[in-house]
């Protein structure tokens, strides 16, 4: 017959008890931390086979192939009226030098073959002599070696995507143009080099003229609008809803409803964007206030609920000790609560306006797909922002824009970090201790 | 609400010194009655007795003494904590007094056994020596139940037997002038006397700390100071202007 | 509610040396609540937290240049009324306060009063140090700024100095002043409270169990300062600790349950308390 005991054990059974059940329960630590362990290796996993799936797509595309000529640069041709003004420059003939300096490097003889090597250069290489030109006078009548931008199939052929077995009928380039780029390539004059055109070049039909200057801009822009809003306003309301406000019904539907707000779908934002301001205030599309508002909106109640929760972590003792000592309600929210509640509130901001910056959804409700060559200079112009740019570009067919896609997405990340870590040295700068 | 401590440990304390404060008393009223009745009915071995059991006494006062300290050092008392443990420690002192003069008694009381015998005075001092003792009881009981007025009873008592002093004062007087052989008896008896009425201020000044203890102030009246011998030249029955024998 | 008038305020009927029957009324006030040329005057005020009850009726004036301690159990209200005294229960909603508080005289819950200068003229000190996460210079300085007291940036200098001065705290950080004051020691830290109360130069500095989290010599510090500063401020504090109560101050006022049962010299009410239940909360016979 076995003696249960009631109530508490001596401490000698205790002991004994305890020992016994800590195999067990090491088990399950063990067990729990290989769960944890586990699932952050396959986290990481992905995470690394997603940084070098897009680094290997994309690091490529930093580069593109140029062709470096002997040109001559005449005068006469490249500026007719001689005043070097830019109708002037229009008016001539940059890209019959060009091409001069073309068939001259791969000896081009007749109609056909001139026609061939005339298509290896990008469409853009004429602009380039006209800039050229125009920036530094003084290389009228010289003949210098210039970099051009080489068409993207010859690069897409240089990087091995066009075929050389390809039969010619199917290969986009000619077997006269794969003669002219060998003769090039073991003449030295085909250079593998960093391409600017990515960085500073605009949305462009031509691949290797396709840069995501102008939506880089766009980004900036609009999530320059999105923060002069978004903050201000939702620090604002957080002061109000946690210190002003009174406890009652009205107040408690307003949080429940930003609450709500926070999840809801990006693209509701652009269709509201689309109907209000675009419908009824009859503003113009696809401009990034448009695109900076629609954003704020989306990002309110982020920077609403996490500055609140900053605000609420402030220990009542600061508040106790500034009121104790005659300070008046504002004085005590703005001189005590706010420094203590910053550090919260501006890791609300960042993590709205990292959310702003990779948004495509509502900015396409409001028109800012259009394909604006132009770089906007303020606000009021049609822009694009990044991530849209690179939604457009994932849909044309040029294999050069699946690289430059790629390295479009680098560059986002890239923004990302930065303006993170901005951010942590600066709320670091701002953390007090209390 | 309750009359005991929180602390338990504390109420213990506190009535272990009452206890002990208690027991003190009753062996110095048994000191007391055992002196006396030594000296009335001149028993050598009570006297022994009593001179003995003295020590016993001033044990007893020691202990009551460093409990008292070590449980204020400890536990901070205030209000009737605080003024019973001031009260019991003058109050043990006064009972050791008292337990003395007892002891002295009983060593003159052998020391009378061999000298010629005085009539009329012990009957005075036992009598003496009952009202104090009497008087002592009072004012124990009147500790224990915190009763003030028995406390002011046995204050206004003293007097009595302060008349008794004065009494056997003149008496003792007039015998040591009647016949000089009684002189060495007399003076004895005299200091007997004198300690029973020191003992009775002491009784007195242990009912003063019961009021004290029970009401927080110390009774304010004088105290009627009824032994005027060291006081009142007439006591003597003689005019210090006369000379003797000039009658 | 009085409105903001000054009225003269109505005695209450406490009997002064009561006799054994008045003792067992739970009700009456026993001992000295009134003082000639008081400070601050509260009559029959009465505190709810909605439906609850935190103080009944309690009516006591505060002196000049006066040390009266708060003691009684958990609950018994003691910091509640402290904090009636500066309005500082007006920042919990649910608080409701009635009555007639008045600071030389005039009624500090009067419609048009508003708290900020009230704050200033007293002060507060809180239980648990609490001092402003900035330089010590700007703990004590922040006052004195808001309430424009300094002529200039001279003169401000001067405010804290003194301030620290009177706190006991100058010698120690006289050549840190822009260190932040969280980096001191906690018994540092509740002096530079008390010079930050000190700073808008008060009459009256209200003390919250300000020693509860202080070390025993830290403590002694603070109630040395108390004594110190007792000859210009009057000072209420509320103390969980009846020897401090004992230490620092001149009266001692005794609640329970929401009432002020007693309250008397405190050489008087810690020989011998009047009232029964004062005497079972000092002597340790009930909590």
């Amino acid at each position: 017959m076995i003696d249960t005991p009631k109530g508490l054990v001596s401490p000698t059974t205790a002991t004994e008890r305890v020992a016994a059940s800590m195999a067990k329960r090491k088990k399950s630590e063990r067990n729990f931390q290989l769960l944890g362990r586990s699932a952050i290796a396959v986290a990481l996993a992905f995470l690394v086979v997603l940084f070098f799936s897009i680094f290997s797509k994309g690091l490529p595309g930093f580069f593109q192939y140029y062709v470096e000529i002997e040109v001559e640069i005449d005068r006469e041709k490249l500026d007719p009226t001689g005043d070097l003004s830019l109708q002037s420059l229009y008016d001539g003939d940059a890209r019959g030098v060009i091409r001069s300096a073309l068939y001259a490097a791969v000896d081009a003889e007749g109609r056909k073959n001139k026609r061939a090597a005339g298509k290896l250069i990008s469409a853009g290489a004429e602009q380039r002599l006209r800039e050229l030109v125009y920036d530094d006078p003084s290389l009228m009548d010289t003949t210098q070696t210039l970099r051009f931008a080489l068409d993207d199939d010859v690069d897409s052929f240089l990087r091995g995507f066009i075929k050389r077995e390809t039969p010619e009928k199917d290969r986009r380039i000619s077997d006269k143009m794969v003669e002219y780029i060998d003769r090039l390539q073991s003449d030295g004059k085909i250079v593998y080099a960093f391409s600017d055109y990515l960085i500073f070049g605009s949305a462009s039909r031509n691949p290797e003229m396709a840069g995501i200057y102008g939506a880089f801009i766009g980004s900036i822009l609009t999530l320059s609008v999105c923060l002069v809003l978004a903050f201000p306003i939702g620090v604002a309301t957080a002061i109000y809803l946690e210190e002003i406000a009174p406890k009652n019904r009205i107040t408690e539907i307003i949080e429940i409803n930003i609450n709500n707000l926070a999840a809801v779908p990006s693209v509701v934002f652009g269709i509201l964007g689309l109907a209000v301001f675009i419908g009824i205030f009859g503003m113009p599309r696809s401009i990034p206030l448009i695109g900076g508002v629609v954003l704020a909106l989306m990002t309110l109640p982020t920077i609403i609920i996490s500055s609140r929760a900053a605000i609420r972590a402030v220990p009542p003792s600061v508040r106790e000790a500034a009121l104790g000592v005659g300070a008046s309600q504002v004085q005590t929210i703005f001189h005590h609560v706010i420094p203590l509640a910053m550090p919260g509130m501006l890791t609300g901001t960042i993590i709205g306006m990292a959310q702003a910056l990779g948004e495509t959804a509502p900015l396409l409700m409001i028109g800012m797909v259009a394909f604006i060559v132009d770089v906007p200079g303020g606000v009021t112009d049609p822009g694009t922002v990044l991530p849209v740019q690179i939604f457009m570009w994932a849909d044309f067919a040029e294999r050069m824009f699946v690289q430059k896609t790629s390295a479009a997405i680098i560059v986002l990340l890239a923004f990302l970090i930065t303006m993170n870590a901005v951010a942590i040295i600066g709320r670091k700068k701002l953390e007090r201790r209390w | 609400m309750s009359d005991l401590h929180i602390v338990s440990q504390f109420q213990r304390e506190l009535d272990a010194i009452k206890a002990k404060i208690i027991k003190m008393g009753g062996l110095v009223e048994a000191s007391i009655v055992g002196a006396s009745a030594s000296l009335y009915n001149r028993d050598a071995e009570l006297a022994e007795q009593v001179r003995a059991a003295d020590a016993a006494i001033d044990v007893l006062e020691q202990q009551i003494n460093d409990e008292a300290a070590r449980v204020i050092a400890l536990r901070s008392p205030n209000a009737e904590d605080l003024r019973l443990l001031l009260t019991v420690i003058k109050v043990s002192g006064n009972l050791e007094r008292i337990a003395d003069y007892s002891k002295n008694i009983a060593k003159r009381t052998r020391v009378l056994l061999e000298l010629r015998s005085i009539e009329g005075s012990p009957a005075a001092l036992r009598r003496m020596a009952r009202e104090v003792e009497l008087m002592l009881g009072d004012a124990l009981n009147a500790y224990v139940q915190q009763d003030q007025a028995l406390a002011l009873a046995v204050i206004e008592r003293d007097e009595a037997v302060d008349q008794i002093y004065n009494t056997l004062f003149r008496e003792f007087l007039t015998f040591m002038m009647e016949d000089p052989r009684n002189i060495t008896a007399c003076m004895h008896l005299h200091f007997i006397a004198k300690n029973i009425e020191r003992m009775g201020d002491h009784v007195t000044s242990i009912a003063e700390q019961v009021v004290f203890y029970a009401s927080g102030e110390k009774p304010t009246d004088e105290r009627t100071k009824a032994d005027i011998t060291s006081s009142d030249a007439t006591l003597s029955g003689m005019n210090p202007t006369r000379s003797i024998g000039a009658e | 509610m009085e409105d903001g008038k000054m009225v003269e305020p109505q005695k209450v009927d406490a009997p002064v040396r009561p006799d054994i029957d008045l003792a067992k009324l739970p009700n009456a006030t026993i001992g000295d609540i009134y003082v000639e040329n008081p400070r601050m005057t509260a009559r029959h005020v009465r505190v709810n937290y909605g439906d609850k009850t935190a103080i009944e009726d309690v009516s006591l004036d505060i002196g000049g240049s006066e040390v009266i301690s708060f003691i009684g159990p958990s609950g018994c209200g003691k910091s509640t009324f402290l904090r009636c005294l500066n309005r500082m229960n007006d920042t919990i909603k649910t608080c409701k306060v009635s009555g007639d508080i008045r600071l030389n005289g005039g009624d500090i819950y009067a419609p048009d009063v508003d708290v900020v200068p009230l704050r200033a003229r007293v002060g507060m000190v809180f239980q648990k140090p609490n001092p402003f996460p900035k330089s010590i210079f700007d703990n004590v300085a922040y006052g004195p700024k808001i309430h424009g007291l300094a002529d200039n940036t001279g003169h401000l200098k001067q405010i804290v100095q003194e301030a620290l001065e009177r706190a006991g705290l100058w010698s120690e950080v006289h050549n840190r002043l822009d260190d932040p004051g969280t980096g001191l020691s906690g018994g540092q830290q509740q002096r530079l409270c008390i010079a930050r109360a000190i700073a808008v130069s008060p009459e009256i500095i209200l003390m919250d169990e300000p020693c509860s989290a202080l070390d025993p010599i830290a403590t002694a510090r603070i109630e040395q300062l108390i004594h110190e500063l007792s000859s210009e401020y009057s000072i209420v504090i509320v103390t969980h600790s009846l020897q401090q109560a004992a230490r620092v101050s001149k009266r001692t006022a005794y609640f329970h349950l929401g009432r002020l049962v007693e309250v008397g010299l405190t050489d008087k009410l810690f020989m011998k308390p009047q009232h029964e239940m004062t005497n079972n909360y000092i002597t340790g016979r009930f909590g």
